[in-house]
């Protein structure tokens, strides 16, 4: 298994380490409900160095990315992140990923763990398909460090460290500052649901910012969080995780993945969208509601009356809403919020019901 | 840390606890050190009322946050009753895994089915070894 810079830390502080797309990672430190409240109420930290950061600079930057995301970047403001998809030729979701604009004619693309490789020798693939020789793509994953600050407290306790005023960085905008005087790239996203940030800096130097945030966070409640609870977090925001809920096999028509996906311009995958889209779907995601007792987990089956209609792609208990809920693949003829179905859990078929994403939404 | 193993009564190598009634029955329950292995418990499943099961066969279950895990029968029978406080909180399982957090009370087929199983000293010298 691969190491995160942090991995002894983790160590340290008794996280509990699994295995998650081929790096040890800590899937909890305390338990995962006290995680998840902390990150919930004040704030986490996250070690999210096993995701992937691919750059793509040059004069042809634009053009090759307009070519592989499924998302219009055209009119995106340097400094703006975008969260979009690529597809293969068929509309399959290689990756779910997210853009950060950085300059005139240089951007970088935030991939998930186990996709990242194959992510860049897609992205290669397309640029010497499409014959552009004036654009480069530079995997980074390596050399950069990346952790998220998640939680109502995370501003209040990053700018005692941000050599920049954090209250001027936007929704889905990133920055060029320092943490601790040294040189990082800080953003205000996340996949938590909460306010929060992402920090992207060299790698070697990553354990100094992370030992400092939890040195001045402790008094107000900062925990380390492991995988566990950015688990639960993310579901209750409605997030999908790549290869849980979606993966090749998949478009992004039939996840929630639709807003990100632009028909009028033309992307690896747009023409098999449009035609699938002029036929209809068959299969959609949507979030669903346990009415009886029981947990429904990834690969349990979904049946209306008694025929089996579908699966759970991810279900989980959440500790803010201290209720079972779950993601699931049901006939778009079902996909009404306020439907019934029932999900096969273990010999039983518990009573469950269709409802409108997110289940948790933070008061702003 | 986990409490210590009670003396009065049985434990299987999949972490259950069983203590013999002394009229053939028995009550059972998972141990602290796997509560302490789950942590977060948030649903039980338990078996129905009637219910046959064979020594170390999967008879409840339940689910931290993250995980499935089946509880294993200590010893072949019939329940006869279950703990329903359990329905409504789990979370007894964590905190009072050999009290509260008891699962379910078994008629025994076999008695001598408790032989099979460990004394509190052996069991504490088995998790002692694993955490190793």
């Amino acid at each position: 298994m691969k190491k995160t810079p942090l991995y002894d830390r983790h160590a340290t502080l008794g996280g509990k380490i699994i295995d998650f797309g081929g790096w040890a990672m800590p899937v909890q430190y305390s338990n995962v409900i006290e995680e998840h409240h902390a990150t919930r109420m004040k704030a986490g930290l996250f070690d999210i160095c096993h995701m992937g950061e691919i750059e793509v600079k040059g004069p042809q930057a634009f053009e090759l990315l307009q070519w592989v995301l499924s998302r219009n970047i055209e009119g995106q403001a340097i400094g703006q992140i975008k969260l979009s998809v690529m597809t293969n030729e068929n509309g399959g979701i290689i990756d779910d990923v997210t853009v950060y604009r950085l300059g005139e004619e240089r951007y970088m693309v935030v991939t998930n763990a186990g996709t990242k490789d194959n992510d860049y020798s897609w992205i290669e693939t397309q640029r010497r398909a499409r014959g552009l020789s004036d654009v480069q793509v530079i995997d980074n994953s390596d050399r950069t460090g990346k952790i998220d600050l998640q939680g109502p407290l995370s501003q209040e306790i990053l700018q005692n460290l941000a050599s920049d005023d954090l209250a001027l960085l936007t929704y889905y905008h990133a920055k060029d500052t320092k943490v601790m005087k040294i040189p990082a790239l800080v953003s205000r996203s996340g996949y938590t649901g909460e306010d929060g940030f992402e920090i992207y800096t060299e790698s070697r130097r990553l354990g100094e910012i992370w030992d400092k945030l939890l040195e001045i966070g402790a008094g107000l409640g900062l925990k380390p969080v492991g995988l566990g609870a950015r688990d639960t977090l993310r579901l209750e925001a409605g997030m999908m995780l790549y290869g849980n809920d979606m993966d090749e096999t998949i478009t992004p028509l039939e996840v929630v993945y639709g807003w990100v996906t632009n028909l009028e311009k033309d992307f690896v995958g747009s023409s098999a969208l449009k035609k699938l889209k002029e036929k209809g779907l068959g299969r959609k995601l949507v979030g669903f509601e346990m009415q009886d007792r029981g947990i429904a987990r990834h690969g349990y089956k979904v049946f209306k009356d008694a025929t089996e209609v579908g699966v759970v792609t991810s279900g989980t208990y959440t500790p803010t809403l201290q209720k079972a809920v779950g993601l699931a693949f049901v006939p778009v003829s079902y996909s009404k919020p306020g439907t019934d179905i029932f999900i096969q859990i273990r010999e039983h078929h518990a009573g469950a019901r269709i409802v409108e994403l997110p289940f948790y939404r933070r008061r702003k | 840390m986990s409490k210590p193993n009670p003396a009065d009564r049985k434990y299987s190598k999949e972490h259950e606890w069983a203590m013999d009634n002394r009229d053939g029955t028995i009550n059972m329950g998972i141990t602290d050190h796997a509560q302490e292995l789950l942590t977060d418990i948030v649903f039980v499943e338990l078996p129905a009322i009637g219910k046959k099961v064979k020594q170390m066969e999967p008879m409840a279950v339940v689910e931290s946050v993250k995980s499935v895990s089946d509880v294993f029968s200590p010893v072949s029978g019939e329940v006869i009753e279950v703990n329903k406080e359990l329905e409504e909180h789990p979370e007894l399982v964590n905190q009072d895994a050999f009290g509260k957090g008891w699962m379910a009370k078994l008629k025994m087929d076999n008695p001598a089915e408790l032989n099979n199983l460990m004394d509190a000293a052996l069991y504490t010298e088995m998790i002692k070894e694993e955490k190793h």
